[in-house]
């Protein structure tokens, strides 16, 4: 009988990315192989650094917000939220109450953008394309709203210190039920095709598992960590805006696995939406300004300038700039302003409602820009080069739940109209920073799903 | 625990390796010597006083030009400066910094039992500043750290893998420090295999 052969077998390193469909062309993955199975892994990061806290160190406070869009850009209504609590946060300054609604209402619409654009992509990457087609189509329909809002689908800049941008447009409520509606109808679809789905549950079921105490010992927070059990929401633990008056449960897995993440996503989605329809029925309408000690409505008849009635003539904000240039002031003398919510300034009515009403942080509203010197000059005061807001010095860090987890911001003020430090707490940094860990012991096929449902996005990872 | 008792708390515990505290916005502060960091980092973890086990963040700040900037906007083509609106005043100043080392270590804990927050900074400075690292006690610090050594130059004493993080290899300085230039190029690389 003729001896067999022994055949050698040795480690052998490949590299996944980072022009790999898989690794989003961003992250470099050199990982060590036996036969299949990974035994060692090395992730490399920084491809998409474009130096974001270097940057935010240039501008003026305001001029951050652009930036902080293009952190996570699945959801950067969020970013926007989170950048603007830290800021007011050092100032000292509370937000009104329908503002804080609307910052919700927008935190909660993207954080259900940034879950179906994870769960599709991840289940893209198994091969289910349906599935990412369908959840492309539900967040359409929550684009659109965004769009409605600030005017842009990605780009949004939306909030501001002390405020946001503009008031939500009319007939908001009607069209952000029927979106949710529509939204609801497109996860019951995916769930049926997923959930119970063979091929799907078997790639997904015990790859990539991480324990609770492992998950917090690494820092990972967000569904992440909920996947593996530990009930941890910032919106909960650490309540911020009116998150505390509007109900909600935080989902959790037990196994700590993919296909557990995978349900926690699926289930916040749902949560979510139950956070934007009770915010939609509780919304104080009309011109709403808290004091921010006692947190009472302030009485409107005694603000200077005094409430305008609402059968004054209205005239669009350009028309009102031209006459102003010309020195025609008789001819926008009580007039209220017609600005499109989608473009930067508010008019009268619309500064009560979401800005803060001090003079050195939010504009003034368009009637006083275009109709009076000290508008003009306060105006002036928080645009121009070397002007601003102005916070003191001091430090302040805010958290908020993110989409990927705890998104938190440092902001260091010397007293000067740009800040000294900005310092984002991206929630995957830590779960990249895991990821070896995740891999290890799996196949060389489980990293697909693993590193789908990190939720990676290179804009916060790498800054 | 409240802010005021956790710095309290500590303060009581370490009277020689806490510089001072502060409570800052509701934000309780520490501020420990190099030193004593490890040793209070290890009791914030264990302690069933504190059991913060999260490090939430860790990163670092350079002091260098704090509070240097004029007071005065200036526009460059005329001269002509214009004094820039006053500063928002807040019920409580910030009382400042504990030293006067030019870098900070900033790291936030998060305690998921008892839901208190603490942030403990280490003042650093010196020619090649370093601090102890932590990675034996959180695995998350591992890159944390890689990223602070990578933006500031900040040696974490005994990490395993102390290299950079988000910049390539070849990169000259270290770019969140005050004194490399927010425009400065540095050469193209091509991929190192």
């Amino acid at each position: 009988m003729p001896e067999t052969p022994t055949l050698d077998t040795k480690e052998m390193l490949i590299n996944v990315g980072p022009s790999h469909p898989a690794m989003h062309g961003i992250i470099r993955i050199v990982a060590r192989l036996d036969g299949e199975v990974i035994r060692g892994a090395e992730v490399e990061i920084g491809y998409l650094h474009r130096g974001f806290e270097k940057m935010s160190e240039t501008v003026s406070y305001n001029g951050v917000m652009p930036y902080t869009d293009r952190l996570n850009y699945v959801s950067p209504l969020i970013n926007n939220v989170g950048y603007c609590l830290a800021v007011e946060k050092l100032i000292g300054l509370t937000a009104p109450e329908r503002c804080q609604y609307i910052r919700v209402i927008m935190s909660e619409i993207s954080r259900i953008t940034d879950h179906l654009t994870c769960v599709g992509a991840s289940a893209m990457e198994l091969g289910a394309f349906t599935v990412f087609l369908y959840m492309i189509k539900a967040r359409e329909y929550l684009w659109e709203m965004v769009e409605a809002v600030t005017g842009a689908r990605l780009t949004v800049s939306y909030c501001r210190i002390g405020g946001v941008k503009g008031d939500l447009p009319a007939g908001f409520e009607a069209q952000c039920r029927k979106a949710l509606t529509e939204t609801r109808a497109v996860l019951k679809e995916v769930d049926k095709l997923l959930s119970r789905n063979r091929i799907f549950v078997d790639r997904m079921k015990e790859t990539g598992r991480i324990s609770g105490e492992e998950a917090i010992a690494w820092g990972i927070t967000g569904p992440f960590l909920r996947g593996s059990g530990v009930a941890y929401d910032v919106r909960k633990a650490n309540p911020y805006l009116v998150y505390d008056r509007l109900e909600f449960e935080i989902p959790v897995g037990r196994h700590g696995d993919n296909l557990d993440r995978y349900y926690v996503r699926m289930a916040e989605m749902e949560q979510s939406m139950r956070i934007v329809e009770q915010a939609l029925a509780k919304i104080p309408g009309g011109p709403v300004l808290v004091e921010p000690e006692s947190g009472k409505p302030v009485d409107l008849e005694k603000m200077t300038p005094p409430a305008k009635p609402e059968s004054l003539p209205v005239m669009p904000a350009a028309v009102m700039v031209d006459k102003g240039k010309r020195g025609r002031i008789h001819e926008i003398r009580d007039r209220l302003a017609q600005v499109d919510p989608t473009l930067g300034g508010y008019d009268a009515a619309t500064e009560r409602q979401v800005a803060a009403g001090e003079k050195r942080v939010s504009l003034p509203p368009k009637e006083d820009t275009y109709g009076n010197i000290e508008g003009l000059m306060n105006h002036f005061k928080l645009v121009m080069f070397g002007h601003g807001v102005r916070p003191p010095q001091g430090e302040a860090y805010f958290p908020v739940e993110g989409a990927n987890g705890e998104l938190g911001f440092y902001v260091v003020s010397d007293g000067s109209e740009n800040p000294y430090r900005v310092r984002v707490r991206p929630p995957c940094f830590t779960i990249m920073g895991a990821l070896p860990k995740l891999l290890i012991g799996d196949m060389m096929a489980d990293l697909v799903p693993t590193f789908g449902s990190v939720n990676m996005i290179g804009g916060e990872l790498d800054r | 625990m409240n802010p005021a008792s956790l710095c309290k708390t500590l303060a009581d515990r370490f009277p020689q390796g806490v510089l001072g505290t502060h409570t800052f916005r509701g934000d309780a502060t520490v501020t420990v010597r190099p030193e004593a960091m490890l040793e209070i980092a290890r009791v914030l973890r264990d302690d069933p006083e504190f059991r913060m086990n999260f490090l939430m963040d860790l990163t670092a700040v350079d002091y260098l030009a704090f509070g240097k900037k004029p007071a005065t906007g200036a526009f460059s083509n005329t001269g002509v400066a214009v004094r820039p609106p006053a500063e928002i005043g807040g019920k409580e100043a910030w009382p400042g910094r504990a030293t006067g080392d030019r870098f900070e270590v900033v790291i936030h804990f998060f305690s998921l039992p008892l839901k208190h927050r603490l942030r403990i900074k280490v003042p650093v400075g010196g020619e090649s500043p370093a601090v102890p690292s932590l990675t034996a006690l959180w695995l998350a610090a591992d890159w944390f750290e890689r990223e602070v050594w990578d933006m500031y130059g900040i040696r974490f004493a005994n990490h395993p893998n102390l290299k950079r993080l988000l910049m390539y290899d070849g990169f000259m300085g270290h770019p969140l420090r005050k004194d490399y230039p927010v425009n400065k190029r540095q050469p193209l690389v091509g991929p190192v295999n």
